[in-house]
């Protein structure tokens, strides 16, 4: 006795999925996507390379310094000990190769999301649009969009990147579009009242305003990226994920718990310094958080200056 | 150009026509219900839509201050905000140096909010990450000026307003008086042709407030701009105001003069309010002073005595060829000397009632124990008026005037008690 549909018939959505990318969308679109690997592609050799170059003594230079400026004494200290640590433990250069992963699949998460936040905190549609998509991002497991990946843009550290991007975008554009809508409405009303433009309102009120919100969401794009590490390794992404994924399939512990580590370290490394920077200048302990915030208002008011003239 | 032959919109610098602004709902509906006279209640518990302004008509003149008074909710902001369209309103005309604003596209508009209008807002709405003199320069810099250019006004507007010490740090470091001074500077630095403030200084301790409005007022002495007044008290309104509208429920319950708003509330709703006005700090004397009838030491007292009768006064003051007061002749003094005889600096008082144009009545109350007319001097000493004792009397009874027995002098409070 057939008591359920499925005895009889069943929907074929996976022949039919495999049809469209396989049939349709690899042959048509294969070029294109190609091509969309291009930017990637040169801004993470550029970063490897580089990275790669620099001896390492300035690293255990810099990074403590950079982590002093912007978070203060005991982020120095922890910087100094990672930088010291990574090394020690062999993994430098796998360690090099992840961040510049990481800063690859951020910077475009950026360039990609700071603007669709904008979009969306200015229009209510697209916003509306643009939001069950996120939720889809957020809530697909990324092991789905593998497989396609793979089909249209092969196997390697730059599809992981773009396994990365779409996996750590949403936080991006979410809190872009928060933090521009949570700015005080008197405040939007006072630009406004004094004739400024919509592009006058934004660089020179809500994008300053926001700032906080967009560099949180920043952090969580950073994290994100992280996490993604060890996933992207499957589809042929080097650097500590790989070291913890030939771990894992030789269950040899030691050796993934060594790449475990580094993408401990480095996440935490990177989250205390980005967290510092959000909260720049907030009442805070730090004379230097504030000076830093400055820095960077300084630079982005003389830049609007020499816009006007 | 004589007044007569300008077209009203010439001497009016803002023009307001049947305005309606309906939030929700269906608008033509709500509209139609407002303008059947319908309460804003009613239309909201039927229709879901707010009518926040509806069917509101005025007109300010060049240099005159307008108050909009009312309790919050009666459609203050909405209306003020429709004028620099922050708010788009629904129907209505609004015109600004006989320019329709809502026939403007974008840019006009853009560059009528630069150039014509600017704004104070009730919480100051100062930008947190600009510095002071970078708030103030905030109006300029969106025009395109550049930055030596529009730091050097920055600094001259903060002057203004006693601040220039402050250029250079954030906002929030300054207290609510400070920041609203800003707030005033930031208006300033634009040259607007009309200012509106939507409750500027209601945030304000009282203290600080009343210091505000006396600033207010001195600017407003030297620059002469259109201002659109907002506020929720009354006793500002009167400080303040030349013409004040009270406003209820999205429109106009009584608009006019100070003196008329206290004298002649329109219905209850306006007389809740001026009852508990304390009408002997809201008024000064500029606003009760007449011009004065004056005779010279040469005069005969019987022209004295004439000319007393004719304007109705108590007295009558003696002034030199330069206008400066001598003394003062009792209306009573002159009676005793019968037809002509004698001199009038044999009668003068040399020691006669006197005030500034800009004291408050509270301050008088002692001069006009003496029933003789007030004294009002300008700047120099020089009599520019005078002010019958039993005016400020009659001003400070308000409505109640209409109940009072008779009036003895020609005074504007009594003939309003006296009009039906
Ligand atoms: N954006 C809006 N949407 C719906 N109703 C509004 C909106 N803004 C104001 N109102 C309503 O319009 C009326 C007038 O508000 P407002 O102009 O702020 O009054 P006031 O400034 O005198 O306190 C109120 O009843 C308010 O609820
Ligand atoms: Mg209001």
């Amino acid at each position: 006795m057939a008591d359920r549909l499925s005895d009889f018939y069943t929907l074929p959505l996976d022949d039919w999925i495999e049809v469209v990318v396989k049939e349709w969308l690899v042959p048509n679109f294969r070029p294109a996507f190609q091509a969309l690997q291009w930017p990637i592609d040169q801004l993470l050799g550029w970063l490897e390379d580089g990275l790669l170059w620099l001896p390492y003594p300035v690293f255990v230079a810099m990074v403590p310094l950079i982590a002093w400026r912007v978070a203060g004494t005991r982020v120095a200290i922890f910087a100094l000990s990672a930088v010291l640590l990574l090394d020690l433990l062999g993994i430098w250069q796998e360690t090099m190769i992840t961040l510049s992963m990481i800063i690859t699949a951020v910077a475009f998460c950026v360039m990609v999301g700071v603007p669709l936040g904008i979009l969306a905190a200015r229009s209510d549609r697209f916003a509306g649009l643009i939001r069950p998509v996120l939720d889809i991002m957020q809530t697909i497991p990324p092991f789905v969009y593998l497989v396609p990946i793979v089909m249209l843009f092969g196997v390697g550290i730059v599809p992981g990147v773009i396994a990365t991007i779409i996996f750590a975008l949403p936080p991006m554009i979410r809190l872009t579009n928060l933090g521009i809508r949570q700015v005080q409405s008197e405040l939007v009303e006072a630009g406004l009242a004094f004739g400024a433009s919509r592009r006058q309102l934004l660089f020179e009120i809500q994008i300053p305003l926001a700032l906080r919100t967009i560099m949180a969401g920043l952090n969580q794009t950073l994290m994100l990226s992280l996490s993604m590490v060890v996933i992207a390794a499957l589809i042929g992404a080097g650097g500590l994920g790989l070291t913890v994924f030939t771990g894992l399939g030789r269950l040899d512990i030691g050796r993934a718990s060594l790449g475990g580590i580094g993408i401990v370290l480095l996440a935490i490394l990177l989250d205390r310094i980005t967290q510092a920077l959000g909260e720049g200048g907030q009442a805070g302990r730090g004379s230097t958080k504030r000076s830093f915030r400055q820095l960077l208002f300084k630079g982005g008011r003389q830049h609007g200056t020499e816009d006007d003239s | 150009m004589a007044p007569d032959d300008r077209a009203p919109t010439d001497r009016h610098k803002v023009v307001v026509e049947h305005l309606f602004k309906v939030f929700g709902g269906d608008a033509e509906e709500t509209i139609r219900r407002a303008q059947a006279g319908e309460a804003k209640d009613r239309i909201y518990a039927e229709t879901h839509s707010v009518a926040a302004v509806a069917d509101i008509s005025f007109s300010v003149d060049l240099g005159e201050i307008f108050v909009v008074m009312g309790l919050s909710g009666s459609g203050k902001s909405t209306l003020i905000r429709c004028l620099n369209r922050l708010i788009e309103p629904t129907r209505g005309r609004i015109l600004l140096d006989g320019e329709d604003v809502l026939a403007m596209d974008a840019g006009a508009l853009r560059r009528l909010r630069a150039h014509k209008l600017s704004m104070v807002f009730q919480h100051f709405a100062l930008f947190p990450h600009k510095t002071v003199a970078e708030n103030v320069e905030f109006g300029l810099k969106v025009r395109g000026m550049g930055a030596a250019e529009r730091r050097d006004k920055a600094l001259r507007a903060l002057a203004q307003v006693g601040l220039e010490a402050y250029a250079d740090v954030p906002p929030d470091n300054l207290s609510g008086g400070m920041q609203q001074r800003v707030g005033l500077a930031r208006g300033l630095a634009v040259d607007p042709d009309i200012m509106l403030m939507d409750e500027p200084f209601s945030a304000l301790d009282p203290l600080i407030r009343r210091d505000m409005q006396d600033e207010l007022l001195a600017l407003q002495s030297q620059l002469h701009m259109t201002i659109l007044f907002i506020t929720h008290d009354l006793h500002e309104a009167l400080r303040i105001g030349d013409r004040i509208a009270i406003m209820k429920d999205g429109r106009f319950v009584q608009t006019g003069t100070p003196e008329e708003i206290v004298a002649r509330p329109a219905d209850d709703y306006v007389a809740a309010f001026t009852r508990d006005v304390d009408r002997g700090r809201v008024f000064r004397m500029g606003r009760l002073s007449r011009p004065a009838a004056t005779v010279t030491l040469g005069d005969a007292p019987g022209e004295a005595r004439r000319r007393c009768d004719d304007a109705a006064q108590a007295g009558i003051h003696v002034v030199d060829d330069d206008g400066f007061p001598l003394g003062i002749v009792p209306r009573a003094d002159l009676d005793v000397l019968e037809d002509g005889g004698g001199e009038l600096r044999a009668l003068m008082r040399r020691n006669y009632p006197a005030a500034r144009a800009d004291q408050e009545l509270i301050e008088l109350y002692g001069a006009c124990a003496r029933g003789l007319p007030i004294a009002v001097l300008d700047a120099a000493g020089r009599l520019q008026g005078c002010v019958d004792p039993l005016r400020i009397f009659a001003l400070l009874a308000g409505d109640a005037a209409a109940g009072m027995p008779a009036c003895r002098s020609e005074t504007a409070a009594c003939e309003a008690a006296k009009e039906p």
